[in-house]
């Protein structure tokens, strides 16, 4: 037993390669657990950072400095009375956010978190990927045509148009990344740890690649996924000040925290899209620039260095708490959770650890940017009206997409076309 | 209810009223964006507004009626409850109106402190506007810097009367309180602090793409149907008319300062964002001058302490921040007033909502709604 999870962790295969059901199985509930945690720790870290921006705490009673809000929330949310409106379809109105989770989950099968750290490597990923998450439009159209109501209805609708227009532009940066793997080898890959390999032998991000194309088509998919996980500025689906919640409007208690989860989860599925198309999956930053092995090292070292940061603010915080009694319970929680921090920030310097753990480590943070870039834009911009959504989905990005995707294939054959023309040139 | 053939009649079922792509959307009153207990009945074509009607009196609490069971001095502090965002200038507006009743005339000094606190008041009120406004929008972010900058304004009204929101800060015949020490200071220091702060709303937003999108030709009142709505203030402005009250009918001791009067152009919701904002600017300009004029003397005038203002009746109207307040009062000669009517800005305001958003979206109804800057209780008083 022990020598075989050895020698599983030693070699280079994903569990689905391995044909190991057992790996499998770990992986996806580890899986599971750390994106439901991503989405509470993304939780806390949205109402703080947005009430930093403005002017504001946030969350501050429940826990040292509102640590454990998230938590006491998803207690509330669970013990809530559960409300099925009497003329709601009931099967539809159960199984909605059933749909939504599950697909916004599924995703998660294919995303490497490093070259051995996915579920499974299928070639046809990226594409199993776009699949799987855009079924979640049908859980949301389900949940507005269920409620029996105007506004989830209105939302849903709203919702489908929406997805359908962005997903258009989305697939065309998305095949412009394709395109860009296919240089090297002269045939493309779909497979997600292939996109990633490809843009390591050719020592570039994607985003990089062909400057401005690569990070044209970037940029059309930083924009499409943001209508697509229905997040400001293009919260229509969900419009607060004029749909009430849009299509979730009718669901409370732990259903309404179903559609939340999946919301989030859905974050970050297409962050870790981009992730893994335009910058560089796991891959460290300046693997050319800064290379060799003391710098691989010094790499290494990062997320041990994040959580002693975390875990030195933590303590920080600890020492100016106010000496007052009835803080004293907040004070001894924020020690001992900046203790815990550091103390796998110990673990993460063992050197086996650090080696495995390091490609999980800068794949988060690059995931992570994004979820930051998804709160500073909900608490910057105000948001579209629906014509000028679609407007800008079919008329900008679109043509965009296109222009970018021929400029990327011409680009790419620009080498072979060249000496073409120069072969028939006497 | 017959008469009225051009609004959405709701009580006759027509044969359009069954096609399936029209839904009828009941918005409110329990809304988040109808400022309060407003509640709109939109007639929609998918998200296309073809028909409005406004069913308003969810916050009904008989102000005018309660005026006729009270003295002229026990009815001041029920105004403030009627636009309680601009409870200063309701306050003004009413002593004013009973002084011209009674034929008194507020003294110099008080007269400079009551316009340096109504355009303070002016100033908070657009402020309240300006977050609710962008927050209706989904601009989240403008919401919380303007209810901290109209924290400075509270703390002025707080530090001068005692109060926040519902100040009753004048009499009838003058101001009760005198400056405190140290006002003059409090209102130059707000002014200076705020402008840079109104530069900041003004970079979050004046050249926001998704901001110009959202409000340029969005809800356009032309200046005919501003006059024949009876619009008002900063709505009828932003159509181009120059119809100020502070200028055109000059009360207290407006005529002694100098201020521009902002006019918009398209009558769209951008300029009428754009007068607002300007306004604040001129109202800078006012209380900076006021201050610096504020004369010495006396803060009452000389008024009997039982009122019995003469038999008569009297309107006077006031630009409130939303636009024309007026008080119709009639006297017969006791200590009561025989009527009271007010006319409330947001209540005549309210009425070209229909008109401006038939035909556009409803999330251009959210849009209009804010930008006719109403407060429910107003409204329904």
């Amino acid at each position: 037993m022990f020598d075989a999870i050895k020698a599983y962790l030693s070699s280079s295969l994903t569990p689905g390669e391995a044909g190991s059901m057992f790996w499998a199985t770990i992986y996806i509930l580890i899986i599971t657990v750390g994106i439901s945690l991503a989405v509470i720790a993304m939780n806390w870290l949205e109402r703080k950072i947005l009430a930093h921006m403005q002017i504001r705490l946030g969350p501050m009673r429940v826990g040292p400095h509102g640590l454990l809000q998230p938590f006491a929330d998803a207690l509330k949310l669970l013990i809530k009375e559960d409300i099925i409106p009497q003329d709601a379809d009931k099967f539809v109105f159960w199984s909605a956010p059933v749909v939504v989770t599950m697909t916004a989950f599924t995703t998660f099968l294919v995303v490497p978190f490093g070259p051995t750290h996915a579920v499974t490597d299928m070639n046809i990923g990226i594409l199993f990927m776009l699949g799987v998450s855009s079924l979640s439009v049908l859980g949301i159209i389900m949940a507005g045509w269920s409620s029996n109501s105007h506004y989830p209805l209105m939302g849903s609708l709203r919702s489908s148009a929406q997805m359908v227009s962005y997903e258009i532009a989305m697939g065309l940066a998305i095949v412009c990344a394709v395109l860009m793997t296919s240089l090297e080898t002269g045939t493309g890959t779909l497979s997600m740890i292939g996109i990633v390999e490809s843009q390591a032998s050719q020592h570039t991000w994607f985003i990089f690649k062909f400057f401005p194309l690569g990070f044209l088509a970037f940029a059309i998919f930083a924009i499409a996924m943001v209508a697509e996980t229905n997040r400001a500025p293009f919260d229509l689906p969900e419009a607060e000040s004029e749909l009430v919640a849009g299509f979730h409007t009718e669901y409370s208690g732990f259903r309404w925290s179903l559609f939340f989860l999946a919301e989030y989860a859905a974050m970050l599925a297409v962050s870790s899209i981009a992730v893994t198309l335009w910058l560089g999956g796991w891959m460290r930053p300046f693997p050319n620039w800064l290379s060799g092995s003391t710098w691989n090292t010094a790499f290494s070292l990062f997320p041990a260095l994040t959580l002693f940061v975390l875990a030195g603010l933590c303590l920080l915080g600890t020492v100016r708490m106010p000496k007052i009694p009835q803080m004293k319970i907040q004070t001894v929680g924020l020690g001992i959770f900046g203790l815990l921090l550091g103390l796998v920030g110990l673990v993460l310097v063992i050197p086996g650890v650090r080696d495995r753990v390091q490609d999980i480590y800068w794949f988060v943070v690059k995931v992570a940017f994004f979820m930051y870039l998804y709160i500073w834009y909900r608490g910057t911009f105000p948001r579209y009206r629906f014509d000028q959504l679609m407007k800008v989905g079919w008329k900008v990005l679109l043509p965009t997409g296109l222009a970018v995707l021929i400029a990327t294939a011409l680009w790419g054959l620009l080498p072979q076309l060249s000496s073409a023309i120069l072969g028939v040139l006497p | 209810m017959s008469d009225r053939t051009d609004y959405l009649d709701l009580d006759t079922k027509d044969e359009t009223f069954l096609d399936a792509t029209e839904l009828v959307l009941n918005m409110g009153p329990q809304h988040p964006s109808t400022h309060g207990v407003l509640r709109v009945i939109l007639k929609l074509d998918g998200e296309k507004v073809l028909g409005t009607e406004c069913v308003i009196g969810y916050l009904h609490r008989g102000v005018e009626k309660i005026a006729e069971n009270r003295t002229y001095a026990m009815f001041n502090p029920y105004v403030d409850r009627m636009d309680y965002v601009a409870s200063v200038s309701n306050g003004l507006g009413y002593c004013e109106a009973v002084e011209k009743l009674q034929n008194v005339e507020a003294p110099p000094r008080a007269q400079y402190i009551r316009v340096i606190l109504t355009e303070l008041c002016r100033i908070a009120s657009h402020q309240v506007w300006l977050g609710t406004h962008a927050l209706d929008i989904g601009a989240l972010t403008p919401l919380f810097y303007c209810f901290r900058d109209r924290e400075e304004i509270l703390k002025i009204f707080e530090k001068y009367c005692g109060a926040r929101l519902t100040t009753h800060a004048f009499r009838i015949g003058g101001c009760i309180y005198e400056a405190y020490d140290g006002f003059e200071q409090d209102c130059l220091k707000c002014c200076t602090a705020f402008l840079p702060k109104l530069d900041e709303y003004e970079e979050l937003l004046t050249t926001n793409r998704i901001w110009v999108r959202r409000t340029k030709g969005v809800g356009i009142l032309n200046p005919e149907d501003c006059i024949a709505l009876g619009v008002t203030g900063p709505v009828l402005r932003a159509s181009g008319l120059k119809w100020d009250l502070r200028k055109a009918q000059p009360y207290e001791c407006y005529k002694n300062f100098d201020f521009e009067i902002p006019t918009g152009l398209n009558g769209d919701t951008y300029d009428r964002y754009l007068v607002r904002i300007e306004e604040m600017r001129q109202s800078v300009r006012i209380i900076r001058q006021a201050v610096e004029g504020l004369p010495q003397g006396p803060i009452m005038a000389k008024i009997p302490k039982v009122l019995k203002p003469p038999v008569g009746e009297i309107y006077h109207s006031i630009e409130a921040p939303k636009g024309e307040l007026g008080y119709f009062i009639v006297s017969d000669g006791s200590t009561q007033p025989y009527r009271v009517r007010v006319r409330p800005p947001s209540f005549v305001n309210l009425q070209a909502l229909d008109k401006m958003v038939r035909g556009l979206l409803v999330a251009d109804v959210v849009a209009v709604i804010g930008t006719l800057d109403i407060v429910l209780g107003e409204v329904d008083r």
